[in-house]
């Protein structure tokens, strides 16, 4: 029924929203093809996962910064997991690798791109949805599955897979070599595989809208730098998920069919000698991260382009360098693909290939630092309204260059041949890929909210989340480089056997601590956000942050197909603010007379 | 009880936050919408320059506190090292002006341009002298780092000199396997299915002529201060990795592929341990790379001592061929005829 809606809708366009197709619960909120409500469906997923990976970080957290102590509640919550009050060894290294997933691609893969690409693509290039509706639902559904399996994995006997997220075989070949190599692994894999099922199917999807189904006049060039972003983000994903895919089919033959693609004179305490030989273990990683490096621009980008946008609106004038920005966006994705070894300078790469990495690595900071400077250059000057989706924004500058500037120190491989796999890598790619990415999504849930459910979310409970979450997020990973440079290594259950680390236990008592105040905080925007939906302010005008682009002159609660009427012409880039002492000019407006061109 | 009880101070703390916010909500709508945002826009502008200046000084303070605690506080224990913390106090130094730079002006300007009624905005749109500016300076900044960098890259991962004493290790979950190559300073050759955890733990093939001086030693390794030293790295089992902090290097010990890694100390463990102020300093090598439930607990220890106290070590260690079969070792009791029946066994053992 409403499939056929759908179709019917684009061949008619103009007298489809009048028609009252007749929408029951089950096609409105659950199989819907509203690329709105598909929207919604992959946020409110990834604010579940988000929760669940966040809560997975405080409870290792709560190991590391107090090793010695006992928490009966944890026992009554995780059972043989933590006996005596204790997390294990195990129950350690499965929160850490699941929290690395979870958030990677279930939050910052599917929930930011999910979200925004489905909720603003059709919004802002002025299409009433998306290329194929039923495609977009199918990568909800399978979205859904993956997070459902991955869910499940936690719950079989010997634990889920506990390798780190990067999955390196041969340990996440050997259930012999860990327990969560068992079949946890097996259920990881697979609900990997739904996953980049989902993002394909996502990602055709919004390349296909962007490219065809732009309103009249919306060239290229006129398109927000959110649209770029996004259409950069899902050509990065369609091209780099499949080998990922690939990687992981490989894996799935040499556990269960007995080849030998990644093993090699493999010995295993307690079980003996295996009789594979002449597989490479560094294959994989290859492969991995061949998806894996393009994987942090596919979750920075779209973060990016939102602040771009958002920081436009509120500093009431153009974005500075709008070709410079694009070009740095193109630059950036261009070169995700050419430096995935640079994850991989101590396996004993040909240090002559290493060389060739170090120097496409460090390519990157140039568009980088464009970027940067861009957006300092919107700031300067401006008339900056400090919204909490603005202040999310500059938020997302500021952690993204100083993440941004470890990247420098990683890069070099005569410094990553020290740093490498110690809290410095971890201080860097969470401030830089995982804290300023989530600055991003929070910007760009708070910004489009009131386009979302026709209501406001709370200032207060905005401002608060915001300045917590901020100071927290500097207060945890700063320190960090301290430890990273004292050569602490990532992924220990405990450092009191170290003489080199013990050193630290203050230190990571007064992380853990932190990281649970900032896990609070989020609490408090998960209250304001459902609240809001339901009893925040009422949205009282079309366009509540006098923006440009097309989405805000959709109707305030927008149905299905978005514009009632004839979907508006386009006749300007989306960046006239503050033009000719005018405050703004939508997209929509026909250039004047006497207007100079920008 | 006490559990409860927290649980529900938190959810009353949750409340109060909540209720707090909702009536300031009202306010603003009584204030009008216009008045409120002014007046946000203040209460944000100020904190913007509050945070700036507040994470200036977390930022020294933080610095004042764990700086002796990393290794850049003292000497590099290897010429490696040295090379390296000099590139890390450039690149330092570069990263740095740029952070407190880009920094300043971000939530200066933040503060600066917050809503004036009075001001009118300045169209910028774009402007290819800057854009080219800011396009050259951080290129030119980062060919000097990558020209740095790759030289020290290409001399650490580059050939050991001649002189170079040469260890294999080799990672198994969760310890470390030191062999030295014994008076004829070449290894054995070695097979995996030869492995047997108790007497010949890297599955050295006994009937090559170079494997029965061959040392094996477990956790501690022994080497000589001033004398560069190569190691050949390997695995038993899963990817681990030989993590020197102390000489600031590390590679990866992966199963089927040797890796090389080579140094040179320039510090004794005593003297370390003076240098360091820590009486009970040792050279840990650390398992870098996930390997396992038992990962955080792989430790080794590398003892760097002066030449004689090194022969005197070496010449205490047994060829790990007579810890295999102790009645081929001419040092311990003759009993011929079990010699002879090892022998057959000893060649044996090779598949």
């Amino acid at each position: 029924m409403s499939h056929e809606a759908v179709l019917h809708g684009h061949e008619g366009h103009d007298d489809h929203a009048h028609h009252e197709h007749h929408e029951t619960f089950l096609s409105k909120y659950v199989f819907s093809m509203d690329h709105k409500m598909i929207a919604k469906q992959f946020l409110i997923t990834g604010m579940v996962w988000a929760v669940l990976g966040g809560l997975m970080s405080v409870l290792f957290r709560l190991q590391l910064g107090y090793p010695e102590a006992s928490f009966p509640f944890l026992e009554s919550i995780l059972g043989k997991w933590a006996k005596g009050g204790q997390i294990t060894p195990e129950a350690y290294y499965a929160l850490v690798t699941t929290h690395g997933t979870v958030l990677v691609f279930f939050v910052l893969t599917a929930g930011l791109s999910g979200t925004f690409a489905n909720f603003l693509i059709p919004l802002q290039i002025g299409a009433r949805d998306m290329a194929s509706p039923f495609m977009n639902m199918l990568s909800y559904w399978f979205f859904f599955a993956a997070s459902i399996v991955m869910l499940s994995s936690m719950f079989v006997e010997t634990g889920p897979f506990s390798g780190g997220w990067t999955a390196y075989p041969p340990l996440s070949a050997l259930g012999d070599a860990s327990p969560g190599s068992k079949s946890g692994m097996d259920l990881w894999i697979i609900a990997m595989a739904l996953f980049v099922v989902s993002s394909l199917l996502g990602g055709l999807n919004y390349i296909a809208t962007i490219l065809n189904m732009r309103t009249k006049g919306m060239s290229m060039t006129r398109l927000p730098l959110t649209i770029w972003a996004l259409f950069f983000t899902a050509v990065l994903g369609v091209l780099s998920f499949p080998v990922l895919l690939s990687g992981f089919i490989l894996l799935i033959f040499d556990r269960n069919f007995g080849t030998s693609f990644y093993l090699s004179d493999i010995f295993v305490n307690g079980v003996g000698a295996l009789s594979n030989e002449g597989g490479s273990a560094i294959l994989y990683q290859h492969l991995f991260w061949f998806l894996g490096h393009p994987e942090v621009y596919i979750i920075l980008l779209p973060a990016m382009g939102m602040v771009s946008e958002i920081m436009s609106v509120n500093s009431r004038k153009p974005i500075f360098g709008y070709m410079a920005m694009l070009g740095s966006l193109f630059a950036i994705a261009v070169l995700a693909f050419l430096v995935w070894a640079h994850h991989m300078f101590v396996t004993g790469l040909n240090p002559f290939l290493g060389s060739v990495f170090v120097l496409l690595t460090l390519l990157i900071a140039v568009p980088s630092a464009i970027k940067v400077f861009n957006w300092l250059t919107t700031l300067w000057r401006g008339n900056i309204r400090f919204t909490p989706g603005m202040l999310f924004a500059i938020g997302f500058v500021s952690l993204f260059i100083s993440g941004g500037l470890t990247g420098i120190w990683l890069g070099n491989a005569a410094l990553d041949i020290h740093l490498h796999d110690t809290y410095f890598v971890i201080a860097h790619f969470h401030i830089v890929m995982g804290v300023a990415s989530m600055f991003g999504m929070f910007a760009g849930v708070y910004h489009w909210f009131p386009k979302m459910y026709g209501r406001y979310m709370n200032n207060s409970l905005a401002y608060i989340h915001f300045w917590v979450t901020m100071a927290g997020a500097y207060m945890i990973f700063w320190p960090m480089h301290y430890e990273g440079l004292a050569g602490m290594p990532r992924r220990y259950f405990d450092y009191s056997i170290w003489e080199s680390f013990k050193q630290f236990a203050d230190l990571n008592r007064f992380i853990s601590t932190v990281a649970m105040i900032v896990f609070a905080t989020q609490l408090l925007f998960l209250m304001n956000f459902f609240y809001s939906i339901f009893k925040g302010r009422k949205v009282t005008t079309q366009n509540p942050w006098q923006a440009n682009t097309l989405e805000w002159t959709t109707p305030i609660r927008p149905g299905h197909g978005n514009w009632p009427g004839e979907i508006p012409e386009v006749h300007r880039w989306p960046y006239d603010y503050g033009k000719d002492g005018v405050d703004f000019i939508p997209q929509d407006v026909p250039v004047g007379e006497n207007e100079t061109s920008h | 009880m006490s559990l409860y009880l927290s649980i529900a101070i938190i959810a009353l703390i949750y409340v109060v936050i909540f209720q707090i916010a909702k009536a300031s909500e009202y306010v603003s709508i009584l204030k009008g919408e216009e008045n409120s945002r002014k007046q946000n826009n203040k209460i944000n502008g100020f904190l913007m320059i509050a945070f700036l200046v507040l994470g200036f000084i977390g930022v020294y303070v933080c610095n004042d506190l764990l700086f002796s605690k990393t290794l850049l506080a003292h000497e590099a224990a290897s010429i490696q090292g040295e090379k390296l913390d000099q590139m890390l106090w450039i690149t330092l130094a570069i990263t740095g002006i740029v952070f407190i730079a880009t920094q300043i002006l971000l939530f200066w300007f933040a503060y600066k341009y917050q809503e004036n009624e009075n001001r009118k905005v300045f169209f910028f749109a774009h402007s290819t002298k800057l854009e080219l500016i800011w396009t050259a300076i951080p290129a030119i900044t980062l060919t000097i780092l990558v020209i740095f960098g790759l030289r020290n890259w290409f001399f650490f991962t580059g050939d050991a000199p001649k002189n170079a004493m040469v260890v294999e290790v080799t990672g198994k979950q969760f310890g470390w396997i030191f062999r030295y190559p014994g008076k004829d300073a070449v290894f054995g050759k070695k097979y995996y299915k030869n492995i047997d955890p108790a007497t010949n733990s890297v599955g050295i093939l006994w009937d090559d002529k170079f494997a029965q001086d061959d040392i094996l030693t477990e956790q501690t390794m022994y080497v000589v201060k001033g004398q560069p030293v190569k190691l050949i790295i390997g695995s038993r089992d899963v990817i681990h990795d030989v993590g020197l902090s102390a000489f600031r290097l590390k590679m990866d010990a992966v199963p089927g592929i040797p890796t090389t890694m080579w140094f040179t100390p320039k510090f004794t463990t005593k003297e370390m341990r003076e240098i360091t102020g820590n009486p009970n300093y040792t050279y840990e090598i650390s398992c870098d790379q996930m390997c396992g439930n038992g990962h955080y607990s792989m430790k080794g220890v590398i003892e760097v001592v002066e030449q004689e106290e090194y022969d005197l070590w070496m010449a205490k260690q047994k060829p790990q061929y007579f810890v295999a079969y102790p009645e081929k070792d001419p040092s311990a009791a003759p009993a011929t005829t079990v010699a002879k029946d090892s022998t057959s066994k000893a060649t044996t053992a090779k598949m």
